[in-house]
């Protein structure tokens, strides 16, 4: 008789990648629900469009690197990647600043730095960045307006002539600033109580966004539930934010409160979706809370002061270039030791 | 209630015992050849007192070691030896090892054996001896003597004393039939233990699917001081490290042993066979072995002779051969796959999985590490097992041992849980193996680099040594040399100054000569005419005689300065000018015999 020869364990139970990657797209479900329902027909068409090019971009350059390319495209990561910026661009983004955003995040930040699990950072974010930088118009001004405010509102195929559209002009009428925006650029010379009369904050945070938002925050915690991501890098992210908030933005009339940091923009799919990549995120639970934290407090720092009235791509990829560090010096103690090894391997005398 | 504590990490892969406990444990046929390794233990292997031919009685020694740590072996029943030889053993390799092969005679017939029920009036010493006399090395799976682990360091006090009942590992079964079956055993094994030990507390911990057990041995010990720890089933909670942790809180120090924080862990079939061994003076013969898998129609628990043939078991258990896959020594986890089912059962075997193909299947392919970080969600360690990897994969490997790399205990709940199905652990072996192998080519150059400066320092010394006799040979020559020539200068001192005062003499002479002839000369012509007055008439011989003197002299100092400069003695200067001394003398002696030469050579025409 011939007996199998293998090593063990010999028995093993995990869930393949493919199968994570899966419940994180399903995770994603509700929050795509939900743009759906209060910003139109717009992110669902991202969605589509950008998984589309994701996956042909991903096998166009596997089959350029001779790797095989079923073995990878079945892994699901390329479809997520896809899926992620078709969730984070503006409703109305033109295609092919989609496009150009998922090409350079699949074949520049993704396959370039070698494949699956060997990008420094984190491709989605990347492509986000670099359109978001080098076609500021297209991605500050195709956000759509709330579908309750619209009058109209614009079905699939008008959404899809916008999309696809080269030409702009045509979709001034649906879109308008994020309540992020609106609040940064009209605080200046308004109070608070006058900022939020603008339609887009609604008679809660922000119309529409805090649905959007909310229903991110639930995909994400099916996520920890399912132990397919660890509460470490969320809580840090929006304790980081929360933190800073409290510290610096009490005054309403000065910067946007809390609720908005929380609830308005990309702040639930950052925390729970995007930050939470394990490929460029820290490792062990002591990084992953500094990382989300210095994720969550460079989203206020941002937000606050900088140029951009969301963070989120530029504060991951930051920390993404941070992850090395700070995983050099977070690693658990192991068991029977008095404290962690930190650092690099000391060179021992003689 | 004890307390419990938790461990990092950990798993629960579905548990698969319920097949093998469905059925009592069953006494194993004594098969035709018993076939016994030499070495079936940590330490030195046994040397094999018998010889093919002998007939030997169950429970006598056939193989001991002499000296150095290990046990003896016993025959585990009475027959004749066949042969000792080299035999398939259980090792992850499928090596071949010595073993003694005995075919039984089917008496069954025992030594004399002596009962030691009065162990509590006898020296610990002498029940310590008992139990290595016994042959009982721990049945858990390391197999380390239990005589020298019942005996640990004067300094290390062993205060709490804990029975090993978890039996993590999918599918084994034998030490929850045991406990099902002989706590009685168990809680005589333990009491032996701990009247040895002597400790503050005797914890039992079993993991909570196995109620039965728990039952049983509840009953055992009721009227004793043992506890009875039922703690969460979670792999691999009977991790010795783990258990501790569990029992006591407390973590056994890297690079330590239990005992350096005061406890210690037995397994339970090992507290059986102490027990058997000091009440009933019965030596490890037998153990028992869970059989199961897909491939076996009757899996179950076998009390089987050591070195009864796995095949021997298998067929007893239903095997059905054609659906067998994978045949697993040990459990799921951490067993190692068989190459043949004829090794025989050791004292550490506890578990043969005959796995179909479709229950333990073929991993899928490996594909990249994504850093989910699931494996270090697992690791009961707490490493970080894809950092690891890395460094294992790049061959970095001091990075990986400042990673704690040696605290793996190869659990394998990493491999079990990565979604990318890399074999993690593998990379551990290799990584641990690299950095031994690493290591014993390191401390072989050591060696070799110490033995080679040992030994330049030694011809150092040496070629000192003789250095220093040289120098002490060359000083007392030069000394010795020194006085001759000391004496040999006052001589020609005296030489010299006597053939000075005769040269002068003669100068002098030669010199009045002259001005009496150019007194002469100036005197009337006649007188010219005349010759002059003859001087004196140097004395030829005397200054011959000088010219010798100086010129042996000479040599002589020659010689001493050839072997003054041959020696590099510290005189040679000295001696050369005491040579070019002597070179003028010669000389100036030379010039006066040649003038004298002369001067006569000029008289004489005169004088003819």
């Amino acid at each position: 008789m011939a007996f199998v020869q293998q090593s063990s364990p010999h028995a093993r139970r995990a869930r393949p990648t493919s199968r994570l990657m899966l419940w994180v797209i399903v995770a994603t479900l509700p929050g795509l629900l939900a743009q759906t329902l209060f910003f139109g027909w717009g992110n669902l068409i991202n969605v589509v469009w950008c998984v589309t090019v994701a996956l042909a971009s991903e096998a166009a350059i596997l089959k350029l690197r001779q790797k095989p390319v079923a073995f990878f495209l079945k892994d699901n990561t390329a479809a997520l990647t896809g899926l992620l910026l078709g969730l984070s661009l503006p409703q109305f983004a033109p295609w092919w600043v989609s496009a150009i955003a998922v090409v350079s995040a699949i074949v520049v930040a993704k396959q370039l730095y070698g494949g699956l699990g060997s990008n420094p950072f984190n491709p989605a974010m990347v492509g986000y960045a670099l359109v978001l930088i080098s076609f500021p118009v297209a991605m500050t001004t195709n956000w759509a307006e709330p579908a309750l405010l619209w009058d109209g509102a614009p079905g699939f195929g008008d959404t899809l002539a916008a999309i696809a559209s080269v030409q702009q002009t045509t979709v001034d009428g649906w879109t308008m600033a994020t309540p992020l925006d609106e609040y940064k650029h009209k605080i200046v010379s308004l109070t608070a109580e006058e900022v939020v009369q603008h339609p887009t904050f609604g008679d809660g945070v922000a119309r529409g966004w805090e649905w959007v938002n909310g229903a991110f925050l639930a995909g994400g915690l099916v996520l920890i539930g399912l132990r397919i991501i660890t509460w470490h890098i969320p809580a840090g992210v929006l304790g980081g934010l929360v933190i800073m908030s409290l510290a610096f933005g009490s005054n309403a009339d000065l910067y946007a409160p809390l609720t908005l940091h929380l609830l308005a923009g990309g702040t639930m799919l950052g925390a729970f979706f995007i930050a939470t990549d394990p490929v460029s995120a820290a490792t062990s639970h002591q990084g992953k809370l500094i990382y989300g934290a210095g994720i969550g407090v460079l989203i206020y720092v941002i937000r606050t002061w900088g140029g951009y009235p969301d963070a989120v791509a530029f504060s991951v990829l930051l920390l993404n270039f941070a992850v090395p560090f700070i995983d050099h010096y977070t690693p658990p103690r192991t068991y029977g030791h008095h404290k962690a090894r930190r650092g690099v391997p000391g060179r021992t005398q003689g | 209630m004890t307390q419990l504590w938790d461990f990092a990490g950990g798993i629960h892969p579905p548990e698969n015992k319920h097949q093998s406990t469905a059925r009592p444990i069953r006494t194993a046929e004594v098969p035709e050849r018993l076939v016994l390794p030499l070495q079936q233990h940590i330490g030195e292997p046994a040397a094999a007192v018998v010889e093919a031919g002998d007939r030997v009685l169950k429970g006598q020694v056939i193989a001991d070691v002499a000296d150095g740590l290990g046990v003896p072996v016993h025959a585990p029943t009475s027959g004749v030896i066949d042969s000792i030889s080299e035999l398939p053993v259980p090792h992850p390799s499928g090596m071949t090892d010595r073993c003694i092969v005995l075919r039984p005679d089917g008496e069954d017939e025992w030594i004399q054996l002596h009962p030691a029920t009065d162990y509590r009036e006898r020296e610990r010493t002498e029940v310590l001896e008992l139990i290595r006399n016994a042959g009982i090395s721990g049945m858990g799976g390391a197999g380390f003597p239990s005589n020298i682990k019942l005996r640990p360091p004067k300094e290390r006090k062993v205060d709490t004393l804990i029975l090993n009942g978890a039996e993590c590992e999918p599918y084994i079964t034998a030490d929850d039939m045991t406990m099902r079956e002989r706590a009685d055993d168990i809680v005589a094994g333990l009491k032996i233990m701990a009247w040895i030990l002597r400790p503050g507390r005797c914890i039992i911990g079993i993991e909570d699917n196995k109620p039965e057990a728990v039952e049983a041995l509840r009953t055992a010990i009721e009227g004793t001081q043992i506890e009875l720890a039922v703690i969460p089933t979670k792999y691999p909670s009977g991790g010795e490290k783990q258990l501790i942790q569990i029992l006591t809180g407390m973590e056994v120090p890297s690079g330590g042993i239990p005992a350096d924080i005061g406890v210690m862990c037995q397994n339970v079939g090992t507290a059986v066979a102490v027990g058997h061994a000091v009440l009933e003076g019965k030596p490890l013969i037998s153990r028992v072995v869970t059989i199961t898998g897909e491939a076996v129609r009757e899996p179950g628990n076998f009390d089987a002779l050591l070195g009864t043939p796995i095949d021997h078991l298998l067929a007893q258990a239903g095997l059905m051969p054609e659906q067998v896959n994978r045949l697993v020594l040990g459990g799921p986890m951490m067993g190692y796959t068989l190459t043949t089912t004829a090794v025989p059962v050791i004292k550490t075997s506890n578990c043969v999985i005959a796995a179909t193909a479709t229950e333990l299947p073929a991993p899928p392919p490996e594909q990249p590490c994504i850093r989910c970080g699931q494996c270090a969600e697992a690791c009961p360690m707490e490493l970080l097992p894809q950092q690891l990897f890395w460094h294992a994969k790049a061959t970095e490997f001091e990075k990986a041992e400042h990673l704690n790399l040696f605290d793996c205990i190869e659990c394998g709940a990493c491999s079990y849980v990565c979604p990318s199905s890399i074999p993690l652990v593998q990379y551990y072996r290799y990584a641990k193996g690299e950095i031994r192998v690493q290591r014993a080519e390191q401390l072989k150059a050591d060696r070799a680099r110490e033995r080679f400066e040992a030994r330049q320092q030694r011809l150092e010394r040496e070629q000192q040594e003789k250095e220093q006799r040289r120098k002490e040979r060359a000083q007392a020559a030069a000394e010795a040399q020194a006085k001759k020539k000391a004496e040999a200068e006052r001589a020609a001192a005296e030489g010299s100054a006597v053939d000075e005062r005769a040269a002068k003499a003669a100068l002098v002479e030669q010199a009045l000569a002259r001005k009496k002839a150019k007194a002469d000369a100036g005197k009337p012509a006649a007188s010219a005419e005349v010759p002059a007055p003859t001087p004196e008439k140097p004395d030829l011989e005397a200054l011959e005689k000088q010219l010798t003197q100086a010129q042996s002299k000479l040599e002589t100092m020659q010689g001493m300065l050839e072997d003054a400069k041959a020696q590099q003695a510290d005189n040679v200067d000295k001696l050369e000018r005491a040579v070019a001394k002597n070179h003028d003398r010669v000389q100036r002696a030379e010039t006066a015999l040649t003038e004298a030469r002369q001067q006569l050579a000029a008289e004489s025409p005169t004088t003819d």
